[in-house]
């Protein structure tokens, strides 16, 4: 029985309520509505048909609505509602010929393709790039051809056409399934390939196929109504293609009749589209429309509304070069703004190395983000101020914060790898912030790449120069990242764990570099780390953080003597059992949490 | 990545090969049946037969293949039914007019989903819902409605534009593109709608990436790192999309191109259809695959180009 809560619990589609939340949104219920009307002309408009849809009356040609014709008459004669009715009927049992088709071939062929594995992979490679390679029309016009109008069987052709779209779907599910401990289990305990295959994997499929299903009914009554339009179909077949096509030689004389098989039509496929997304939205989780208006930029309106602000004059010193005061980061959830950073205090002199301890969670990085004014979506500053000579980052507008980045703030990240991007070469990702901040030429700001690649101990630097990120190892890319952090000269530099990510001797080596730049540059350095290892090694003051406050601040030498606080009492004797001063604590392991 | 171009290539004329096989076999299997169809059902058996020896159709399907194919292989496709002329020369003399549409609407689609997409992932909110319901919308509703719709309002209500017709380029580029620009713009309703999404999506993508904020940590702007870096790093799957995009314009062409009397290549698959003319039926059928496969493989080596770690191993 555990299989099978398993089973269920995988599957998607058992949301609870599903119905109540589809009418909940008024345009999927809407679209429910519309559908439902139609599937009652589809199943009983027929009789409702107040005349023959294929009489023609040579004295009623073209009509208008009213009277005897509540929709008028076409160019033969012939009643627009009761064409209308019978072509509702067709068109859409003709689509859903096609849906049969194309889930009869596509989730039978994905189930056994991806539960058996095997050949089945390549020859479906090669029967889906086959059917792809021609428009669905030219292939239902050629069939056209050779076996003449109907509107029947070029559905069921179209189904062939569209079947790889559920095979691939099915196939891609059913394959990643196949592994899962719940099958095994229901395996081992000795369930038949089709009893797994009938319970447990369609179970997985489900949601997925009725959405596709959906997409697929829609796309059927749009190439039909097409190929239909073209006046290829079958004259005594009442369709909503046809009667379009019968409007469009009349569009001078009645366009009218164009409006009702275009209504029926376009109101159908997009029914169809909004359900599709609406399940998918429910089924699937997919993302959802955010509350409220979001701009990528934390901009100025983000920061405008903060309450509390420390006047620079108060706490400055003199040596001062970053004070943050009161700073408060929240980030909008569901629920309402959620705060991970509650209001703190810090400063970082000229020169100094301020350490920022803390564990994952605790809001380290995040301050530092709020900082430079790059936080992820969502997140803004609530409150706080940020004065970085002299001026207040915070109150500023973005235009100011980004005119401090670079050339005022440099930032080391803590993934080596996901902060360089991929598709530009490593020079050409130094060079450009050198030509935009520094507004050097493309030939010295070449030279000064080089000459920082080499300066952060790189062993070839036209190579690494010319390299993309893929190439290079993780040892490397931090390299190259702190010789583009530092490559503006900023008199402060925020590493935001700059070695988390990096092999345990790869680590000492960096830390080396980063001291023996902030000695050559004279910067200031925020250190953002989990490790009192580093902090020892490195840093003239420290900062304690936990759950976004600031537990205990002082100089390095004494917080290592005499913590008062427990929590840092806490973190200092997980790495005094251990030993060294550089020794890190359990770096490996740290990361996996820390991400 | 000239090894990787040679394999593409060497599959996508596997892959034509065995669309034409497959297509001859299915139009040609009729034998008898199709010189019936074509002589009408009060023709005596004697000039149905006398029919289907002249077009060959009495031997062997396997026979007609490989005399079809060896012609087809010199360039020869064969002779319509119809108008009597080679089915090559008929196909190119259309050919110009299609492309000319569908590469206007690929490149019209191109640039209004990357505006649109990107205006929606970096501004969000209303904007987001505006694309995301035009994105529903243009998916939902067929082109050709949107041709119709196009034709009754600004041509015949408004009188803004012909409503059918085609003056070749070389003729007026101005009247040229009068002609063009309603099934210009009713064709690329669906690309814009597909490939918007596609661009949105993966520009959301990216502006969550690390890479981001460390290159805007440098000093460098919001919008030169969104145009240069996030909209490099998202043109792959948008090309993609534009892939399957294309094609399903090459056969909203046939339908489009009905509705605006254009004579191209759809214009002839309809009447090689209505008229039963199987060997323009399967010129059409091979040259509609060429391009495919064609534009396949282009799309392909452009997304070797983009991505690194294809384009150098």
């Amino acid at each position: 029985m555990t299989q099978e809560t398993a089973a269920r619990r995988h599957a998607p589609g058992r949301g609870r309520g599903l119905p109540a939340r589809l009418l909940a949104n008024p345009a999927t219920a809407l679209s429910l509505a519309f559908l439902f009307l139609v599937t009652l002309v589809v199943f009983g408009g027929e009789p409702l048909a107040p005349r023959d849809p294929n009489h023609s009356s040579l004295h009623d040609i073209l009509v208008g609505p009213g009277g005897d014709y509540p929709l008028g008459t076409d160019g033969a004669g012939r009643d627009v509602l009761s064409r209308l009715l019978v072509a509702t009927r067709i068109s859409v049992l003709a689509a859903l010929l096609a849906l049969a088709v194309a889930l009869l071939l596509g989730v039978a062929g994905g189930m056994l393709a991806g539960y058996y594995g095997g050949w089945f992979d390549t020859v479906s490679t090669w029967l889906t790039s086959l059917v792809m390679s021609l428009p669905a029309i030219v292939v239902l016009l050629a069939a056209r051809a050779v076996l003449g109008p109907s509107v029947w069987l070029s559905m069921a052709i179209f189904g062939v056409i569209l079947s790889p779209v559920f095979f691939r779907l099915v196939y891609s599910l059913v394959s990643s399934v196949r592994e899962e401990l719940y099958v095994d289990a229901a395996r081992v305990s000795g369930l038949g390939d089709a009893r797994i295959l009938g319970r447990h994997i369609l179970a997985v499929v489900r949601a997925p196929i009725i959405i596709q299903a959906a997409i697929v009914t829609s796309t059927a009554i749009a190439i039909q109504s097409g190929l239909e339009f073209l006046g290829l179909g079958d004259p005594s077949v009442p369709t909503w293609g046809s009667m379009l096509n019968e409007g469009f030689a009349n569009i001078y004389r009645a366009p009218m009749l164009l409006l009702w098989p275009a209504v029926a039509i376009a109101l159908t496929s997009v029914a169809l589209a909004v359900l599709a997304n609406t399940l998918r939205d429910e089924l699937e989780g997919g993302a959802r429309p955010a509350g409220g208006p979001q701009t990528a930029e934390d901009g100025p309106r983000e920061t405008a509304h903060a309450p509390v602000r420390h006047r620079p004059e108060e706490t400055g010193t003199g040596r001062e070069l970053l004070s943050v005061r009161g700073l408060r980061v929240g980030y909008r959830t569901p629920a309402g703004v959620r705060e991970v950073v509650h209001g703190i205090d810090l400063s970082v002199d000229r020169g100094e190395v301020h350490g920022l301890v803390g564990e994952s969670g605790s809001g380290k990085t995040q301050t530092a983000f709020a900082v430079m004014g790059l936080l992820s979506r969502g997140g803004r500053v609530l409150a706080g101020s940020a004065v970085f000579e002299g001026n207040d980052l915070l109150a500023g507008g973005e235009a100011d914060r980004a005119r401090v980045r670079g050339r005022g703030i440099g930032y080391v990240p803590q993934e080596p790898m996901s902060n360089l991007d991929p598709s530009f070469t490593i020079g050409s990702q130094l060079v450009e912030p050198l030509r935009v901040c520094l507004g050097m030429d493309r030939r010295a700001a070449r030279a000064r790449a080089l000459g920082l690649l080499e300066r952060v101990g790189i062993p070839d630097p036209e190579r690494t120069f010319s390299a993309y990120p893929h190439q290079v190892s993780g040892g490397m890319a931090q390299r190259v990242l702190i010789a583009g952090a530092v490559s503006t000269e900023p008199a402060l530099l925020i590493a935001d764990e700059p070695t988390t990510a990096l092999d345990v001797t790869v680590q000492a080596e960096v830390l080396d570099l980063l001291r023996d730049l902030q000695q050559d540059l004279d910067m200031g350095v925020l250190l953002v780390t989990h490790n009192f290892g580093v902090v020892a090694d490195l840093c003239d003051r420290v900062s304690v953080m936990r759950s976004g406050h600031i537990v205990e601040s002082g100089p390095t030498r004494e917080i290592f003597r005499d913590a008062e606080h427990p929590y840092t009492q806490s973190l200092l004797d997980s790495i005094l059992d251990g030993g060294s001063a550089r020794g890190p604590l359990a770096p490996t392991d740290r990361k996996d949490v820390d991400r | 990545m000239f090894r990787f171009a040679l394999r593409r290539l060497i599959s996508g004329g596997a892959l034509l090969f065995l669309i034409t096989t497959v297509a001859y076999a299915l139009l040609y299997a009729g034998g008898g049946d199709i010189a019936r169809r074509i002589m009408g059902p009060n023709a005596t058996q004697e000039q149905v037969d006398r029919r289907a020896a002249e077009l060959g159709l009495d031997r062997p399907l396997w026979e007609q293949y490989r005399s079809w194919l060896g012609d087809a292989l010199t360039g020869d496709l064969g002779t319509s039914w119809f108008s009597r002329q080679p089915v090559l020369t008929e196909v190119t003399d259309r050919l110009a007019v299609t492309l000319s549409l569908v590469v206007g609407a690929t490149v019209l689609a191109t640039v209004l989903a990357v505006a649109l997409g990107v205006l929606a992932a970096v501004r969000r909110g209303w904007i987001d819902r505006s694309v995301q319901v035009i994105a529903l919308l243009g998916f939902a509703v067929p082109g050709f409605l949107i041709a119709l719709g196009l034709v009754l309002l600004l041509a015949i209500e408004l009188g803004w534009f012909r409503a059918t017709g085609y003056v070749p380029l070389a003729h007026s580029p101005g009247e040229w593109l009068a002609s063009v620009t309603l099934p210009v713009l009713a064709l690329s309703a669906s690309a814009v709608a597909a490939v918007a999404q596609q661009i949105r999506g993966s520009v959301i993508d990216a502006l969550d990436r690390d890479y981001v904020r460390t290159l805007r940590s440098r000093g460098l702007g919001f919008r030169q790192v969104v145009l240069k870096h996030v909209l490099r790093n998202s043109a792959g799957p948008a090309l993609a999309v534009l892939g399957v995009q294309f094609i399903g314009l090459l056969g909203g062409a046939v339908i489009v191109e009905q509705v605006f009397s254009i004579p191209g290549l759809g214009q002839l698959s309809v009447q090689a259809t209505g008229n039963g003319d199987i060997p323009l039926v399967l010129g059409l059928v091979l040259v509609t695959a060429a391009i495919v496969i064609a534009v396949n493989l282009l799309i392909d080596l452009c997304q070797a180009a983009l991505n690194p770690k294809v384009r150098l191993s």
